[in-house]
């Protein structure tokens, strides 16, 4: 690893975290002022990490915190792999492994709103995997490799060929960021029915640490919305960013739908869109330079 | 200051006619909006700092009173809010009712008023900020209430 790698893994590791942290309070932020409400300062979610840092640790079990640890490592490592552009599907992997710890870690705790709550993130799961490899696809048949370098080196983006997996990723990052109308595991507005979903039985430390692994993930998702635009990094930020605000905005005008109805979107709508779409890169053999 | 800057709250209605929860709710609608402190209604008592509670005490829900004040974890303050928390209210010599909150848990403020206004919880919420601030200071610990069997009246 030469001295430029080593300089890109410490601006990751301390960059992305206050990219999430704005980014998380400008969401409450934006979500009250949709609501007319004041709301809270834009560096809201630093303080509620510096909090819940200085709480006690309540734990239930002795294994609990380390899948939220294992969670945290696996984002930031998701990250760092995208950010030294690595082969995509080894991503989607790494990526599913951390949201799996969440589970594994909800899971373990034997309290019934976590184990409701674990189980609907793994529909979720099942929802939105097969778009996410798909996207793999398309950006194999669009450059012959898996490797992300290939896309982020070209000179053409790939939204050109992939508008419809493109739409099919805006579900997937609304889904990922848990927000509604699929805000149903960790749900932030279902006290009566759900508590607080998978993160039910973490306090303190634990669940500050799962708020900052949070903050890498919401640089991880909206950069898988970048490399859409990679040719001009400008252009795929901005689009990052507008689908990010559109995510939000979804979130305050829907209302919470049954994981039943989020299955089916997904493997119905969701799923049919990207076949054409592979459909139409396989037969037309267009690739991108 | 970190702690005063983003208290979660759980809301606990013992028995409460849901005149003070109604208020509790106004406070987190936009007119009062109690996030703008950073005040989240927070479901689950692991993830809380203030735990409001309404209503009087009974034999029926003093344990689980108990049980969620113990899942708080420490630094935590309680606040009583309306006349039923806070003393017993109108119910204070039912044959069922222990009595105000501090009967069975500690508190450390109260909001007096059938029902208080909006402003006064608010305020309310804030006093328990700086004795939450002490608490982190001072090292306080909330002592583990234990939980008895069935309760019933002594008299019973």
């Amino acid at each position: 690893m030469d001295m430029n790698s080593v300089l890109t893994v410490v601006l990751v590791l301390i960059g992305a975290p206050i990219i999430g942290c704005l980014a998380a309070g400008i969401d409450r932020k934006i979500t009250a002022r949709l609501q007319g409400r004041v709301g809270p300062p834009i560096l809201q979610p630093y303080y509620d990490v510096k909090k819940l840092l200085s709480k006690d640790n309540m734990i239930v079990n002795g294994s609990q915190n380390f899948y939220v640890v294992v969670y945290l490592i696996f984002i930031i490592l998701s990250l760092l792999m995208l950010v030294f552009k690595a082969d995509m599907l080894m991503i989607i992997f790494v990526y599913t492994v951390a949201s799996l710890a969440l589970i594994v870690g909800g899971m373990s705790t034997g309290s019934p709103y976590a184990r409701a709550g674990s189980s609907r993130e793994i529909m979720a799961i099942l929802s939105y995997e097969p778009i996410l490899i798909l996207y793999a696809l398309a950006i194999y048949l669009l450059t012959g490799t898996f490797k992300l370098s290939a896309v982020l080196d070209a000179s053409t983006p790939i939204l050109m060929y992939t508008p419809l997996i493109f739409i099919a990723m805006l579900f997937v990052l609304n889904i990922k960021l848990k927000k509604s109308p699929f805000d149903y595991s960790t749900s932030h507005h279902a006290h009566q029915e759900l508590v607080k979903g998978m993160l039910t039985e973490y306090s303190g430390p634990g669940f500050a640490t799962i708020e900052i692994a949070h903050f890498y993930e919401y640089v991880f998702l909206t950069g898988l919305i970048f490399v859409f635009w990679a040719a001009n990094p400008l252009i795929g930020a901005l689009i990052a960013i507008v689908a990010y605000l559109l995510v939000i905005v979804i979130d305050n005008i829907t209302a919470r739908v049954y994981w039943q109805w989020m299955l089916k979107l997904s493997w119905t709508f969701l799923l049919a869109i990207s076949i054409v779409n592979i459909a139409f890169l396989y037969i037309s053999g267009v690739k991108i330079v | 200051m970190s702690l005063a800057k983003s208290p979660w709250i759980i809301h606990v209605n013992c028995n409460s006619c849901n005149g003070c929860d109604i208020e509790v709710v106004a406070c987190l609608t936009p007119l009062y909006d109690a996030e703008r402190f950073g005040v989240l209604n927070i479901g689950t008592p692991k993830q809380a700092d203030i735990m409001v509670v309404t209503g009087s005490i009974n034999y029926k829900n003093v344990n689980v009173l108990k049980n969620i004040y113990n899942q708080i974890p420490d630094p935590k303050v309680v606040l009583a809010v309306g006349a039923c928390a806070s003393t017993g209210g109108i119910f204070h010599n039912c044959y069922n009712v222990i009595g105000g909150v501090d009967q069975v848990i500690p508190v450390d403020a109260y909001v007096p008023g059938c029902c208080p206004r909006p402003e006064a919880i608010l305020d309310g919420v804030v006093a328990a900020l700086s004795i939450l601030e002490n608490k982190k200071k001072g090292n306080i610990k909330g002592k583990e209430v234990p939980l008895k069997g069935n309760e019933v009246p002594s008299n019973a």
